[in-house]
């Protein structure tokens, strides 16, 4: 059921305000920040670049992290330890393109095209790909992340090496 | 150039070094694409990525394109992937299934064997032409071991068997160890990225246990933290003292290291007991099956053996992955890592495994980007050209542990080697351990 257009223009802005302020998190390493915006079975996927529609459960994929593993994923990164992120790349998103694919009562899909830059050691590589979320809305009207897919349209991490940084 | 100063070992005072000009120089990486790459067995796939008549996959093996096609008369082929008219790719498409090729340039017809089966407007070729057996070309050697798919581009090379020698057994701990399961598949989903290093770098990397505590510290934490809230006690497996590095003719390498959460076969005390009772079932069929000696040992360590040059199979607590890489330039490398399944193994299991996998191992893993760092930290090292040896003596005069770097100067001194244009190397393991008389005499 699709809501009247000014309603849901109202809530694709919420929606892309959420993002980016999600953004705004990740690009100043607030990573505690940007955990708190997770539900407890919450998913972050990230799928190889050859299958951009890998399952975990039967694929291999770049990340498949499960509430615990997020959490273990952040304390690494606050480490000193984490040498691929010590110290830190700078990274800049541009997130756009958001449309609401499914909206419920209590949860809403949405996808958003992104390119995130990270610069660091004589370098600038930009991942692009698109986002798949899925967002809980809790009964006090905030959103919690419940699904966070990304998906690589590069053929191959040349520049980039790795997925050290949250994508 | 004198090519064969790049390595100094000295057996008196138990050093070996490595100079760095190995890992900056293009002369040096010319050379060893010529004298190393173009002689040596290089993997292309396992057959399980076509097991269909129909069935092809794409691979660029030393800037070839190939494809490794499952032919409608049962055989699999690896072709070169170039039309034998004006060279255009036959086949475009990473993967899938067909009875034939078109060329798209001019329309050369290709069956699933790489037989030329038509070429439009025959008229103006001279009599017989069109007619004559023409097929794609294979490499001059393809062969396989146990559906692990080499070519060699020479042909006076050694057969796949004689190169690959001892190191095949234990290849095949790891081949057999899933053979109760249904044998191992390829699954779908490529790491493929690069590395601002040497090759080199990487291939040490791959078989250094020196490493482990300080690169990887944040996924050890991880570990040990998963474990408490478990409430299961710290390890008591050393990794370190239960481990041994082995050296092969033809400069493969190996180490083997004691591990918990290898689902064939040594449960991590983690996971649910029934899991833990599934994993314990496996482990004895394989003693039954296997020798109690051998079946342990296909169940109880984690092997990462390089197939000199570019490939190792790494059969450990991330799962069953190979890795290969190619040289792009002196400090540039390509990396694909593809990742085997048992086809029967449980559902639960198939989880702990592809969890255990992606926690530490790839480009988003707790391991795999330190790793990374690592190596392009040594390669912007090596801009100095004041400082211009690396060292490799570590465990030289000791029984070969898996920190001890015996991997290195093993793969070092075939390098060497074939970089003088020989055969192979003389010795490839370290000179015997001086006894304990002539030990006191050096120190005099």
């Amino acid at each position: 059921m699709q809501p009247p257009p000014q309603e849901h223009l109202l809530l694709r802005l919420a929606v892309e305000s959420f993002l980016y302020e999600e953004a705004a998190h990740l690009d100043n390493w607030r990573l505690d920040d940007w955990l708190a915006l997770f539900a407890e079975d919450a998913r972050y996927i990230v799928p190889t670049t050859d299958l951009p529609d890998g399952d975990p459960k039967r694929d291999v994929v770049f990340i498949d992290d499960d509430f615990t593993r997020l959490k273990g994923r952040v304390n690494r990164l606050k480490s000193r330890h984490a040498h691929r992120e010590y110290p830190y790349s700078r990274t800049r998103r541009v997130i756009s393109n958001v449309r609401l694919t499914r909206i419920e009562p209590g949860e809403i899909d949405l996808e958003a095209s992104f390119v995130v830059y990270r610069a660091r050691a004589e370098a600038i590589a930009p991942y692009v790909g698109i986002y798949r979320y899925t967002l809980a809305r809790t009964n006090s009207g905030e959103f919690r992340i419940r699904r966070r897919r990304a998906e690589l349209d590069l053929e191959r991490l040349s520049e980039h090496g790795a997925v050290s940084i949250i994508l | 150039m004198d090519v064969s100063k790049l390595i100094v070992e000295d057996v008196k005072s138990g050093t070996f070094r490595i100079h760095r000009s190995s890992m900056t120089s293009k002369e040096i990486m010319d050379l060893e694409l010529e004298r190393i790459y173009e002689t040596s067995w290089l993997y292309v796939g396992h057959d399980s990525e076509v097991p269909k008549q129909g069935d092809f996959c794409r691979r660029t093996v030393l800037g070839r394109p190939l494809v490794m096609i499952h032919g409608n008369d049962g055989k699999i082929r690896v072709l070169i992937n170039s039309c034998l008219h004006r060279g255009a790719l036959v086949c475009r498409t990473d993967r899938g299934n067909s009875d034939s090729f078109v060329c798209f340039y001019h329309g050369w017809i290709y069956n699933n064997c790489g037989k030329v089966i038509g070429i439009p407007d025959p008229e103006g070729y001279p009599e017989g032409f069109c007619t004559a057996e023409r097929t794609l070309m294979s490499p001059p050697q393809v062969d396989s071991h146990r559906g692990f798919y080499f070519v060699n581009f020479s042909a006076k090379a050694p057969s796949l068997a004689d190169y690959l020698g001892n190191a095949r057994e234990l290849m095949d701990l790891t081949i057999d160890s899933a053979e109760i399961l249904g044998g191992w598949e390829v699954m779908k989903g490529t790491c493929k990225f690069d590395i601002r290093a040497n090759w080199k770098l990487l291939l040490e990397n791959s078989v250094d246990n020196y490493h482990f505590h300080t690169v990887h510290k944040t996924f050890l934490d991880f570990m040990a933290n998963e474990r408490k809230r478990a409430g299961v006690p710290r390890s008591t497996i050393n990794n370190i003292t239960n481990s041994r590095a082995l050296a092969f003719k033809h400069g493969h390498v190996a180490m083997l290291t004691l591990a918990e959460g290898r689902t064939i076969a040594c449960p991590n005390p983690t996971w649910s007991k029934d899991a833990i009772a599934e994993v314990m079932r496996i482990r004895e069929r394989l003693a039954e099956r296997y020798g109690k000696e051998r079946g342990y040992s296909m169940a109880d360590y984690s092997r990462f053996v390089i197939v000199f040059p570019n490939l190792v199979f790494h059969d450990t607590q991330s799962g069953f992955k190979l890795r290969q890489w190619w040289p792009i330039a002196p400090d540039m490398m390509q990396v694909t890592q593809w990742e085997l399944l048992p086809r029967g193994e449980r559902e639960d299991l198939v989880n702990y495994r592809l969890q255990g996998g992606v926690t530490f191992q790839g480009p988003g893993g707790f391991g795999s980007p330190d790793d990374i760092e690592a190596l392009e930290s040594c390669q912007i090292g090596f801009r100095a050209p004041e400082l211009a040896w690396s060292d490799a003596s570590r465990g030289m005069r000791r029984e070969p542990r898996s920190d001890y770097e015996l991997t290195s100067r093993a793969f070092w001194r075939e390098w060497s080697a074939r970089m003088q244009g020989h055969a192979g190397a003389k010795r490839v393991v370290d000179p015997p351990i001086p006894s304990t008389n002539a030990r006191k005499q050096v120190a005099k």
